[in-house]
């Protein structure tokens, strides 16, 4: 117990880097995911935009990346983080890592969310004469809101799971500091408080995503 | 003139299936919709009447042939011009197909955003679409909020809230049970009458027919197999096909399930004859049948109405001498339709004398 009140400047360094990573993760990934989700909803047989080859390579892609387990990810995008980013490691290149690893996964969740709007609504909006931009940003995005918060939801707890592997190219975070100062030090509280930490940030975030879920599904 | 017109039209997709030939969901067909007549779409789940209604506003693009509103040939526009003619044409569906996420005032104004309508435009043309399906005070209740018959009046009102000419209404009462769907029907026929909106109603439903439409095309497996006025196809059907969708929704003609029953339990010859509104009197049938020193007894029957004109069907089983018979239905058959179900599949199309 005395050695975590030791550690206490360096516990909230390392979870302020999880905060860090995430967040701009989130907002990286997140947005790229969102394009890509809405590039394969759009183009896909019957889709607003049918185009097969766009959707072929959209998906082939996809399926590419996503199956590299994420260690291994970090370690095979490192020159692409290094032309990018300017260095290979630190918390930066993990989140460049990370938001490149989290895109594909959200395209996926995105464009599976975006499927649950009924086609027959998308019709209504084509018979009143809407365009496909029109009903993909005033119709199809509203109609999903709902599924597409608990989507992102999910997503943010995965990157708060795969940000504890950012120790590995130096990028800090609380999986980091329970590895460092808890495992190899035989220090099974200061583990104990990173593993509690990492519980509460997934806690919240899961309880602000069933709220506002709530709130836009009206139940 | 009319003011819509299809000439020639089909419509068919490729077969799911490699090599396999096209499948034809609409196939040849010519139609003339008159300015502010309702017209009923009428035939069995996959004759191709959602398939016909939506090359009216181009949500199908056709393979063949020419679709005309209002005198402007509407196929091969491009896109953005199609969506100027949608504007034009309202639709509404039988899952009501409202936004869910937005408010019923929402709904109803979110053609009117698309058509490009001012905000103050909008909002009081909203109040006056929802003050005329009756709905005023939903406007902010979100449709899952909503029974099914007041959906359909927010769709109703949606769909017509940029003053379209036009009406399209895709088995729009068949998701309702029968007192909504009357309620429904009353508000379509106050669209048509007070705003003069010419309308096409899919639907498989006699009351639909029966309360609004005026003309009626009847489809059989992509074609329109017949056409006409409502009281015409209904009482006289022409065509074998119509005969056995007519026989189906009106009432007074006997399944051959019920045709089989009815064999067992009465002897002697079955015969259904036919009364139109005008026709010789059925007081005349039987006197026919009397004098021809024939016995007979009514076992199957029903009188419909459509518009204040009636028409129906008794079917009688006769005993007596079968030259008799022959000569007695053959005299009958010069004053109203006679029909004999041939014995054995007992389906409705029986040589008409």
């Amino acid at each position: 117990m005395d050695k975590l009140i030791d550690l206490g400047p360096e516990f909230w360094t390392a979870a302020g880097e999880t905060l860090y990573m995430v967040f701009f993760t989130m907002l990286f990934g997140g947005l790229a995911g969102l394009v890509l989700g809405i590039g394969l909803y759009v183009t896909r047989k019957g889709g607003l935009l049918p185009n097969t080859v766009v959707n072929n390579v959209l998906n082939v892609l996809i399926n590419f990346f996503r199956p590299i387990p994420f260690i291994i990810f970090i370690a095979a995008v490192q020159p692409l983080t290094r032309a990018v980013i300017g260095i290979g490691i630190g918390t930066n290149a993990a989140v460049f890592a990370l938001s490149l690893a989290a895109s594909f996964a959200i395209g996926r969740i995105v464009e599976q969310n975006l499927l649950t709007v009924k086609p027959g609504v998308i019709e209504a909006a084509r018979s009143m004469g809407a365009g496909p931009w029109r009903i993909l940003t005033t119709v199809v995005i509203g109609e999903a809101l709902g599924p597409l918060i608990l989507g992102y939801t999910f997503i943010i707890v995965a990157v708060i799971d795969m940000s504890a592997m950012a120790g590995f190219l130096g990028g800090g975070g609380l999986g980091y500091f329970a590895q460092l100062y808890g495992y190899r030090q035989f220090e099974p509280i200061v583990t104990w408080a990173a593993v509690l930490l990492i519980i509460v940030f997934v806690q919240i975030v899961q309880y602000l995503g069933n709220w506002l879920a709530r709130k836009v599904l009206r139940r | 003139m009319a003011i819509v017109s299809l000439a020639n039209v089909s419509k068919s997709y490729p077969s799911p299936e490699r090599g396999a030939p096209r499948i034809v969901a609409v196939d040849d067909v010519s139609l003339e919709i008159e300015a502010g007549e309702v017209t009923g779409i009428i035939g069995y789940s996959g004759a191709g009447k959602s398939t016909l209604v939506r090359l009216i506003n181009a949500l199908e693009p056709v393979t063949e042939g020419t679709v005309t509103i209002d005198g402007r040939a509407i196929t091969g526009l491009p896109e953005r011009e199609l969506r100027a003619v949608r504007l034009g044409i309202g639709m509404i569906f039988q899952q009501f197909n409202l936004f869910e996420a937005k408010t019923v005032a929402q709904n109803v104004a979110y053609p009117l955003k698309v058509a490009g309508w001012g905000k103050a435009e909008i909002t009081a043309r909203v109040q006056e679409l929802l003050d005329f399906v009756g709905l005023a005070d939903k406007a902010r209740a979100y449709p899952d909020q909503l029974s099914g018959g007041q959906k359909q009046r927010v769709g109703i009102a949606r769909a017509l809230a940029t003053r379209p000419r036009i009406l399209l209404a895709d088995e729009a009462t068949s998701a309702l049970d029968p007192e909504t769907t009357q309620e429904v029907l009353a508000l379509l026929k106050r669209v048509n009458e007070e705003y003069g909106v010419t309308m096409v109603v899919i639907t498989h439903e006699m009351d639909v027919i029966q309360s609004i439409a005026t003309k009626v095309a009847v489809m059989d497996g992509g074609r329109v197999i017949e056409q006409g006025d409502v009281f015409d196809v209904f009482s006289d059907p022409q065509h074998a096909s119509s005969r056995k969708f007519v026989s189906t929704v009106v009432q007074g003609v006997p399944s051959p399930a019920e045709l089989a029953v009815l064999r067992e339990r009465h002897p002697g010859r079955i015969a259904t004859f036919s009364f139109r509104d005008g026709d010789a009197s059925q007081a005349r049938v039987f006197v026919e049948l009397a004098q021809a020193g024939l016995e007979f007894e009514l076992v199957y029957g029903g009188i419909n109405d459509i518009r204040g004109r009636a028409f129906g069907h008794l079917t009688l089983a006769i005993r007596g001498e079968e030259a008799a018979i022959d000569r007695a239905l053959a005299r009958i058959g010069e004053l109203v339709a006679v029909t004999e179900p041939p014995v054995g599949d007992g389906a409705q199309n029986g040589e008409a004398r």
